[in-house]
């Protein structure tokens, strides 16, 4: 009898399970480990939608447009969240999107957009940063303040890969933005200090840390994680004269979704506080929508928007073919 | 007997099929996709260049290298001889990232020999560039090469260096007579094996060749994937890195000529011929040099790991059973499949090698994904996937000693009728216990370190290892993802340990 009342219970849990609507959301995988936000947003948002908040990490943000490119129309994703602005042509391309039809009010300083404004149809911003060479301040006193001068300088730098890596394509398109057809010459003049390129950040950051390098390719913010979580002072991040390339993590609906109106609640979860005070201690970026109680100390504010180098979404993928030759052929030599 | 040799066996046609079908199947979905093969660009042909040279030298340096270290090791004993051995297999099973800032933390820019150079008043060397790639696949190979080669030379039985002692043999004549025709069956495949594993090198040749000078097909194959989506050129590529696996494979069978010293007593082997002060030094170097070189940056990686144990998240742990499953289950279809393609499948067994994983995984996703979610199928397609590719190394071990089997117990058994499962259970389990061991070893070691196919197929539900490894290093947490690489390595050699005990190599058996 306890048999048969234990397997009831079973199969009721089951029954109970099954009920329970899922929602897939694909993502990088720094965002689904215990270090970082997946974990306590996945709580928080269960706590509010009756329903089961699963995290897919799928590699990095390349990754995750590329394993939804295999999957198709056929992909079990309701939402995926961690492509950025140099990715989102390519995403719309797909047509595996479906419109957010929101008309969100955010404090992304997008340089190509009114202030507050969001127009991108099919994806929302969910936080943002900005790349910057990072060094140490007890190794390195008098970082430089442009790229002629980190190129007139012999400091060491490691850079990662713009074929393989997020990060490394947003140094790609700061060079081009920046000096256009000089791009090339440029990377000439950078090449002897570039100590290695890496495939990925993680890699990069590590040779940085190991000491293998003066400046590691990181963000504005990575002084922050190890001032606030390290209680370590030493690093900061160089702020360029002409500008630091942003970088905007944006997440977007699946047209396919099973959950539509579960994906539509959890892309305004996204924009809430509940999703956004996690995003500065977790993910390390910028949150989209600043939480009530504003950053957290240790965290510097962010650059101001003219201060921010970024190439319009539409613009990126012809760029990035031309500037990837001419950095192919600049450090080849 | 000429039956037994000619007829194939149901086991070996479905292992043969079943490798060949999983490899080649995957490559053709994905053409079959792409619907066309991409060209070849002038940076293709700067890749190829580059990709081949730096596996040539590297596959080179390696069994050059490895012949005096198992030489010394196959005849001298000594205390530690065994952990040694044992030791030996890590840098092979390392994650490359592990390995690669072990390598750093004694040759990098602020390594031990840059440090003592310093401060010596002598310039700074660099690491980065084509002497960083080979020096590190050096790194990663030298200690696999060198347990082939000495399991060569425990292959040779004991009798025929005491009948060598009693003609009055000299060294050199007994490295002209023994050793050279073991080392002409051995050393090639040794070679080849490496030589096709360092083809498909990526983060090591980007990291450490110091920029798109050390672009490798690998990476163009990973590009295609990940960012251009290209899989027409993927595939390409992936074809242009199998006809050069297959080249490589013909030179090594080319060159290979089989020894056949024919069936000893496995008595003890007693080196007559080196007992000589000369010879002495000379091993005692070798071995010294190997367990240098081998075993600083080894010990830098567990040393940094121990400061991160304590801080590991619990996922960590949770991702070292998901592993440990993954390498058993892994392991024992590795080994039946080894085991029914080692005496005439050899070359089926090469070509899980012989394709990029990043090929094998997106062709199988492609195949899958029609019929039901790849994330359903992410365990057992990781198994099989690790399974495959950890064949070639098991058949390359198993191989040549089932083919030397054959030849010296064939006619016993046939005599007596032994033959299916008896001759498996009383010859080979037997017989080959070292090899066995030694490949199911290997193999688990290697399905327990791979991080390739998982994170293709990325499931919510679990992760592995390596994979969780990589996720805390892209979460600023180098600290703890040191101490998962720590965890990493010591379960690696752990199931090494275990399963390789049988087959360790002893002077004395």
């Amino acid at each position: 009898m306890r048999h048969l009342a234990f397997a009831a219970g079973i199969f009721l849990a089951g029954q109970a399970l099954a009920e329970t609507p899922v929602l897939k959301v694909y993502t990088y995988d720094s965002f689904v480990s215990d270090w970082g936000p997946g974990p306590v947003i996945e709580k928080r948002f269960e706590e509010v939608c009756d329903c089961d908040l699963q995290f897919v990490g799928a590699g990095d943000g390349a990754a995750l447009l590329a394993r939804l490119k295999l999957e198709g129309k056929r992909t079990d994703a309701d939402v995926v969240l961690g492509l950025d602005t140099s990715l989102t042509a390519q995403a719309a391309e797909t047509g595996l999107f479906a419109p957010h039809g929101k008309t969100p009010k955010v404090d992304v300083p997008t340089p190509y957009e009114e202030a507050g404004a969001w127009s991108d149809p099919l994806f929302l911003p969910y936080d943002y940063g900005y790349l910057a060479f990072v060094y140490d301040k007890t190794k390195l006193s008098e970082a430089p303040k442009t790229f002629e001068e980190l190129a007139a300088s012999d400091v060491k730098i490691v850079i990662q890969d713009p074929r393989s890596s997020t990060p490394g394509l947003g140094l790609l398109l700061w060079v081009k933005a920046q000096y256009g057809d000089q791009a090339e010459a440029m990377w000439g003049t950078l090449s002897d200090n570039i100590v290695t390129v890496t495939p990925g950040w993680s890699e990069a950051y590590g040779l940085f840390l190991e000491g293998e390098a003066d400046m590691v390719l990181s963000y504005t913010t990575s002084p922050a994680y190890h001032r606030i979580a390290e209680k370590d002072d030493s690093k900061a991040a160089a702020v360029f004269e002409q500008g630091n390339y942003m970088q905007i993590e944006v997440a977007g609906k699946l047209a396919g979704t099973d959950q539509p109106e579960l994906a539509d609640r959890f892309l305004d979860f996204m924009l809430s506080d509940a999703f956004q005070s996690a995003i500065p201690e977790l993910n390390w970026m910028y949150p989209a929508v600043t939480p009530k109680d504003g950053l957290p100390s240790g965290f510097d504010a962010p650059l101001i928007s003219d201060h921010a180098v970024l190439i319009e979404p539409a613009k990126v993928p012809a760029m990035r073919a031309e500037a990837l030759s001419e950095w192919q052929t600049a450090l080849s030599r | 007997m000429a039956n037994r040799a000619f007829k194939i066996k149901p086991a070996e046609g479905i292992s043969a099929a079943f490798v060949a079908a999983f490899v080649l199947v995957p490559l053709a979905a994905v053409i079959w996709r792409a619907g066309t093969l991409g060209g070849f660009s002038a940076a293709d042909w700067a890749a190829l260049r580059f990709t081949v040279g730096q596996a040539l030298l590297s596959a080179s340096l390696s069994v050059i290298l490895a012949v005096p270290v198992a030489k010394a090791l196959a005849r001298r004993n000594f205390r530690g001889r065994r952990m040694l051995i044992t030791l030996l297999g890590a840098p092979f099973i390392l994650p490359v990232i592990v390995a690669v800032l072990g390598i750093l933390a004694v040759f990098g820019r602020s390594g031990l020999v840059n440090t003592a150079l310093d401060a010596l008043g002598l310039p700074e060397i660099s690491i980065y560039g084509l002497q960083g790639v080979v020096l590190a696949h050096v790194f990663f190979n030298l200690p696999l090469a060198t347990r082939m080669i000495l399991q060569g030379w425990q292959a040779i039985p004991g009798e025929r260096f005491r009948l060598a002692a009693s003609l009055g043999m000299r060294p050199r004549q007994v490295s002209r007579v023994l050793e050279w025709p073991m080392l002409r069956a051995v050393v090639p495949g040794a070679w080849m094996v490496i030589f096709v594993l360092c083809l498909s090198s990526f983060a090591v040749a980007l990291t450490l060749g110091g920029g798109p000078r050390a672009t490798t097909l690998e990476l163009g194959i990973y590009q295609a994937f990940r960012y251009d989506f290209d899989l027409g050129r993927a595939a390409m590529l992936a074809v242009v890195q199998l006809g050069l696996a297959g080249g490589a494979a013909l030179v090594a069978l080319w060159v290979s000529v089989p020894s056949g010293f024919g069936a000893g007593l496995d008595r003890v082997v007693r080196r007559y011929e080196a007992e000589t002060v000369l010879a002495r030094v000379g091993d005692g170097l070798a071995i010294f040099a190997a367990a240098v070189f081998l075993l600083i940056p080894l010990g830098l990686v567990i040393l940094n790991g121990i400061r991160g144990l304590s801080v590991m998240p619990s996922q960590v742990w949770e991702a070292l059973g998901v592993s440990l499953l993954l390498a058993l289950c892994a392991t024992a279809l590795t080994m039946v499949l080894a085991l029914a393609l080692a005496r005439r499948g050899e070359a089926v067994g090469y070509l899980g090698l012989a394709i990029s994983p990043m090929v094998i995984g997106t062709g199988l996703f492609l195949l899958v994904n029609p019929v039901i979610s790849p994330m359903a199928l992410a365990f057992p397609v990781t198994v099989a996937v690790n399974a495959v590719m950890a064949l070639p190394f098991a058949v390359r071990v198993i191989g040549p000693e089932m083919r030397a089997l054959e030849a010296d117990w064939g006619r016993l058994g046939a005599v007596l009728n032994i033959r299916g499962w008896a001759w498996l259970r009383w010859v080979v389990l037997l017989r080959l216990r070292k090899s066995l061991s030694f490949a199911a070893g290997l193999s688990a070691a290697l399905a327990m370190g791979d991080l390739g196919v998982v994170a293709l197929f990325a499931s919510p539900d679990w992760a592995t290892l390596p994979l969780q490894m990589y996720r805390l290093m892209g979460a600023y947490q180098m600290q703890a993802a040191a101490g998962a690489g720590l965890l990493l390595l010591m379960s690696s050699l752990f199931l090494f340990w275990i399963f390789d005990r049988g087959g360790r190599g002893d002077v004395d058996v």
